[in-house]
Parts: structure tokens; sequence; C-alpha cells
């Protein structure tokens, strides 16, 4: 059984995550998003997991959602309240989502990890440092990497001078 | 917390759930930072599995892996929001229709 604090947490996360996308207002959907990825924080401080935790609030509602909000500040006025979206795709987006959902959900009860719970200890958080200066370094080496080169480039894209110059003609 | 009250599969029912909000998003917004947050939360529901399967067997891998995963997902995001800003500059807009200088 589920306890009170998961429940909690789960109508947060859900509640969050269909806001962020369904609120009119871009900025506040943005807020929601934040609410979404603090609950996925909370979960993983449900799995004894506060390493990752403590980095996904820092990564995610620390920095990518006030990147995200900065962004929707760069946009004009009128386009975060706008709401574009054909009423046909929309009952089809919903009936995809539902079959996805029921699809899934019966092929996970249906198999055999029903009902795993654990009595073991968690994982030390020690052990994943160690894991990522010992069996993962290259992998740590070529992230370092990645997010520079990604920084970078994220960088020089946004400065770009002549991008308004080459607006459309019509 | 030693003892475990929540079981795996409920976490993956809340995975589960956030992975459909995610695509029905995905596939029904057409305002391109919306898309954006639609994949981020598809992420989250995979981080979420992650650190659950981790819990459960228990392994640290599963950790590390999510570890790496919000890494890579922080720099897609600023790729991404550096492309938005671009295509907005370009066409005055977020609407992904709207963006159509590669179509023949």
């Amino acid at each position: 059984m589920v306890d009170a604090t998961f429940l909690a947490l789960s109508v947060l996360t859900i509640g969050s995550a269909i806001a962020a996308l369904e609120l009119r207002s871009l900025i506040y959907g943005s807020i929601a998003l934040m609410g979404a990825l603090g609950g996925v924080a909370g979960f993983f401080l449900l799995l004894d997991s506060p390493f990752v935790a403590m980095f996904q609030i820092a990564v995610y509602v620390g920095s990518i959602a006030v990147l995200i909000l900065f962004t929707v500040m760069l946009v004009r006025r009128e386009l975060i309240f706008i709401k574009v979206e054909d009423p046909k795709r929309r009952y089809a987006g919903i009936g995809l989502m539902l079959v996805l959902m029921v699809g899934l959900g019966a092929l996970i009860i249906d198999s055999g990890l029903k009902s795993v719970t654990t009595d073991e200890p968690p994982v030390d958080f020690r052990l994943i440092g160690e894991d990522f200066l010992t069996y993962y370094w290259p992998a740590l080496v070529l992230m370092a990497l990645i997010l520079a080169g990604s920084v970078t480039g994220a960088l020089v894209l946004a400065r770009r001078e002549d991008v308004a110059d080459e607006q459309r003609a019509d | 917390m030693l003892q475990m009250s929540n079981e795996l599969i409920d976490f993956f029912i809340v995975s589960i759930a956030l992975l459909g909000i995610g695509i029905y998003g995905l596939s029904v917004k057409r305002n391109a930072i919306r898309m954006l947050f639609a994949v981020e939360i598809i992420i989250n529901a995979a981080n979420l599995n992650l650190v659950a399967f981790a819990r459960f067997l228990p392994h640290s891998g599963g950790q590390t892996l999510a570890l790496f995963s919000i890494a890579i997902a922080a720099a897609e995001v600023a790729v991404g929001l550096a492309l938005i800003i671009v295509a907005y500059r370009m066409y005055k807009n977020v609407d992904i229709a709207e963006f159509r200088s590669l179509k023949g």
C-alpha cells in the first residue's frame, strides 16, 4: 500500500505536469513545471536517493526552470498568452495518451513486477562518488566536454547578429 | 527509512502517467517552449524509473545513470532554448508551424 506522502507527491507531480502544459500563461506554466520537477525530486527522496534528489533540485528547479523563465520573458507578450491548437488534434492527443497509459499500465500490472518490495538497506551515496571516479571516469570527462560544448554552442547561437537579416520576405 | 511501504509498481504508475502527459504535450502543442516542457516531463519519467529500479535491486548503477541523464538534459535544454531564441528572432513567433524555411 502507498503511504500518504506518496499520494500527496503524486498528486502534486501529475497535477503540476498537466498544469505546465495546459495553463494559458507560459510564465505560470513554467512555474508549474518547477512544481512537477520538484515533485520528482520528492520521489527520489522517498526512494532513499538524497544525492540524486539534491542534484535534481540544483539542476532542474534551480537552473533549468530559471533559464526557461528568462526565455519566456524574452518572447513577445501576446505570444505568451496565445494558445493555438487544433481541437481534432487535441482529442487525438488525449486518445493517444489514454491508450498509452492503459496499455503500459496493463502491461506492467500483468508483469512479474507486481508487489515487489524491498527490505534491504538503501545504497550508500558515497558509492556513487566512488563509481564516478573509478569505473565511470571516461564518461564523466565526456559529459563535462559535452556540457561545455553545448553551453558554448548555445551562447554562440543566441548571440548571432546576422539572424534578423534572414527574415522571410513574405 | 529502512522499510519501504511503497511498492515498485507505484513508482511505475506515476512514471507512466508522466510519460503519457509528456507525449500528449508533444503531439498536441504547437508552441516550441511548451514542447520543451513536455520533453522535460518525459525525461523525468525515465529518471524516476531508473532510480526506482536502483532502489529495489538495490544497486548504485541506476542512480549514477540518472545523474548522467540529468546533466545531459541540462545541456539539451540550453541548446533547445538557444534554438528557440534564434527561431523567434527570425520569425517573431514561437509557433512551430510557422518555422518553414526548410520546407521545399
